[in-house]
């Protein structure tokens, strides 16, 4: 299996006022592509540090970071800006969708920022994006006018648009309520399916269930690692749901 | 990210919000317009005042005797009897660069006729003198060098005296009035050329030989001015330099003495006449340029705002792949945006509130080529300048702070 992913020993530290704040104390672990992998951890455990440092978003004060192969530490603004563009897809707990804009041109959005596209290839490759997850029929929907499910698929079809190395989800299902949800982390289950490469950060240890492998950090540190034997299927959970009937 | 991207982003950001950005061009609007109507009213003044002085004629020379100095006091130019008529005659037989020329004596007093009076100035010339000055006569005849040879008492007559003189007679060619004690038969009667830009009236006069004023009127051998014209503008410092010559010879002026003549240009008077204007125009423009930057301000404030206002969506932006500059771009295309359009939109309000001016103030207005682009390029300028600082603030942000940003 091809390495996706490979910290070593990532420390970041934050100066704030006369302390020093240690956010990640020596992190280390590998991903391989097509794992479905949940970080855990309560508030304050550094799991937004460490989804930062994985988005290229923040670089480590020391330690290696290797994404797709490359080492992003020595990287500078603009270089690690075109590797986000490239490697990564982006979902967010907030969906973080361009307000009063189509469905289609938010997906577009990470392309407009790729010279190799023109404006036909962005458009077809959004449009797949959207259809692949369910939405193919409300391309031209605006975002003000589609519900918290709808606005996570298309902000899901966007971190697809570029094909990147791997997927990051921050709380992605953390805005939507339980059936929705579900909803999504069949869309999820069905990406890993495909052999896509997710990371999803999530306080909620029942996530964790339909993931192949659970990291859980506390303190700055990992302390468990461990690979989900059982998947629970996602499809089931919510056939299993009591109907809504109101 | 290439342009036509960045344009489609900005138009849509500005498309969002409508009211606001009208609001925003609003400025950039009055501030253009004001300044190509303010700059169309400056130069139609000058513009106007220009073509009154070549009325005047803006190849005319004149000659008056200098300040003298004897014996330590210093005594006006005009008590002087230092220019003959010989000075006269031999500029007139030797320049090659006048095309008219005639002596001037000048006097004022009352017309009297009946009784009727006013007070009035009666000009000495020869015929000249009416292309000199650019007078035409109307009814009746210019007088004739036999006229000046003999010292005839007729005169040809502006259009004020004769108001004053006879109010009530359409065809007064012929009457006889008196100057002071002289009586004057009226051969002709001038064109009215109306007031000069100076406010003087140049019909409030009377033209007759400048002999008869000579011996009759004045009884003096001398005269008091010679008048000329180049042969066109651009020929005045040579017909000056023809003039000094055959005067410092008449008059024996050793090198390095003081002359006893002074010869001024028309042409001075249209530049001095003109850099009142140009003030004029320099002021106006600085008011309105003034509001410009008001405009230009708030431009500022706006992408401030917009700035604050799209935190997360720059944020967004960020972390799938937009670099500061393409940040920098976008935010600065739409200041740019809005200030062009603006600017646009002024340039066409500008032009059309100037001819309202001229249409309802009566008011002469010249829009000429450079101002319109004067002012296009500053607005442009204005949106880069004051867009450039909002967005560099847009370009530096963090983007897990502005991702967190509420």
């Amino acid at each position: 299996m091809k390495e996706v992913i490979r910290l070593e020993n990532i420390r970041r530290h934050f100066i704030v006022g006369e302390e020093v704040v240690k956010a990640l104390r020596g992190v280390s672990f590998t991903i391989e592509e097509g794992e479905f992998v949940t970080i855990m951890g309560t508030s304050g455990s550094g799991k937004s540090t460490l989804l930062n440092t994985l988005g290229c978003l923040d670089t480590p004060t020391s330690g290696e970071y290797y994404l797709d192969g490359v080492s992003v530490r020595t990287m500078d603004r603009n270089q690690r800006a075109t590797l986000r563009n490239r490697k990564i897809g982006f979902i967010f707990q907030n969906y973080n969708l361009l307000a009063k804009t189509t469905a289609i041109e938010n997906v577009e959005l990470p392309l407009l920022y790729n010279p190799r596209y023109n404006a036909r290839q962005r458009r077809e490759m959004a449009v797949s994006a959207l259809q692949s997850v369910g939405l193919g029929d409300r391309l031209q929907h605006r975002s003000n006018q589609m519900s918290g499910g709808q606005m996570q698929r298309v902000a899901i079809a966007r971190a697809l648009v570029n094909n990147p190395a791997v997927i990051l989800a921050d709380e992605a299902t953390g805005n939507l309520d339980s059936r929705t949800s579900f909803e999504i982390l069949v869309l999820f289950q069905r990406l890993h399916a495909e052999g896509r490469t997710i990371i999803f950060v999530t306080h909620n240890p029942d996530i964790a269930r339909y993931s192949s492998r659970n990291i859980t950090l506390r303190d700055g540190r990992i302390t468990a690692d461990t690979r989900n034997g059982q998947i629970l299927d996602a499809q089931e959970a919510l056939a299993a749901l009591p109907a809504q009937n109101d | 990210m290439n342009f036509v991207n960045l344009f489609r982003i900005a138009l849509k950001a500005l498309g969002n919000n409508k009211t606001r950005g009208f609001l925003t061009m609003l400025g950039i609007i009055i501030g253009v317009a004001a300044v190509i109507t303010m700059l169309a009213i400056g130069q139609g003044s000058k513009k106007s005042i220009q073509s009154e002085i070549s009325e005047m004629g803006s190849n005319m020379i004149m000659v008056m005797p200098g300040g003298d100095r004897r014996g330590g006091v210093r005594s006006s130019g005009s008590d002087m009897e230092s220019l003959k008529l010989k000075d006269y005659e031999d500029i007139r037989d030797n320049a090659s660069y006048i095309s008219y020329i005639s002596p001037l004596v000048q006097s004022s007093g009352q017309a009297i006729y009946g009784a009727a009076n006013t007070p009035t100035s009666i000009y000495g010339v020869n015929s000249d003198y009416l292309e000199i000055r650019r007078y035409k006569v109307s009814d009746g005849d210019f007088f004739s060098d036999q006229d000046i040879r003999t010292a005839a008492k007729v005169c040809v007559v502006g259009k004020t005296v004769l108001d004053e003189l006879f109010p009530d007679d359409p065809n007064p060619v012929g009457k006889v009035f008196r100057f002071g004690s002289i009586p004057f038969r009226i051969i002709g009667i001038l064109e009215s050329k109306g007031y000069n830009s100076m406010g003087m009236d140049q019909d409030d006069l009377i033209i007759a030989p400048y002999t008869t004023i000579q011996k009759r009127v004045l009884a003096i051998t001398h005269i008091q001015q010679i008048v000329c014209s180049a042969l066109s503008e651009e020929y005045t410092d040579q017909a000056i330099a023809e003039i000094r010559q055959v005067l410092t010879a008449n008059h024996k002026i050793k090198e390095g003495d003081e002359e006893d003549f002074n010869i001024r240009a028309q042409e001075e008077m249209s530049t001095m006449m003109t850099s009142v204007t140009d003030l004029l125009t320099i002021l106006l423009a600085a008011v309105a340029g003034i509001s410009l930057l008001v405009g230009g301000i708030g431009i500022m404030n706006i992408m401030f705002v917009s700035v604050t206002e799209r935190t997360r969506e720059i944020g967004l932006r960020m972390s799938i792949g937009a670099k500061g500059r393409d940040i920098l771009a976008q935010f600065l295309i739409e200041s740019i945006l809005i200030s062009v359009t603006g600017g646009l939109i002024g340039v066409v309000f500008g032009i059309a509130a100037a001819y309202l001016v001229q249409l309802l103030a009566d008011y002469p207005i010249a829009i000429q080529a450079w101002t319109v682009i004067l002012a296009f390029a500053v607005c442009t300028v204005t949106g880069v300048f004051f867009g450039w600082y909002p967005a560099r603030k847009a370009s530096n942000l963090d983007p897990i702070e502005a991702l967190r940003y509420e």
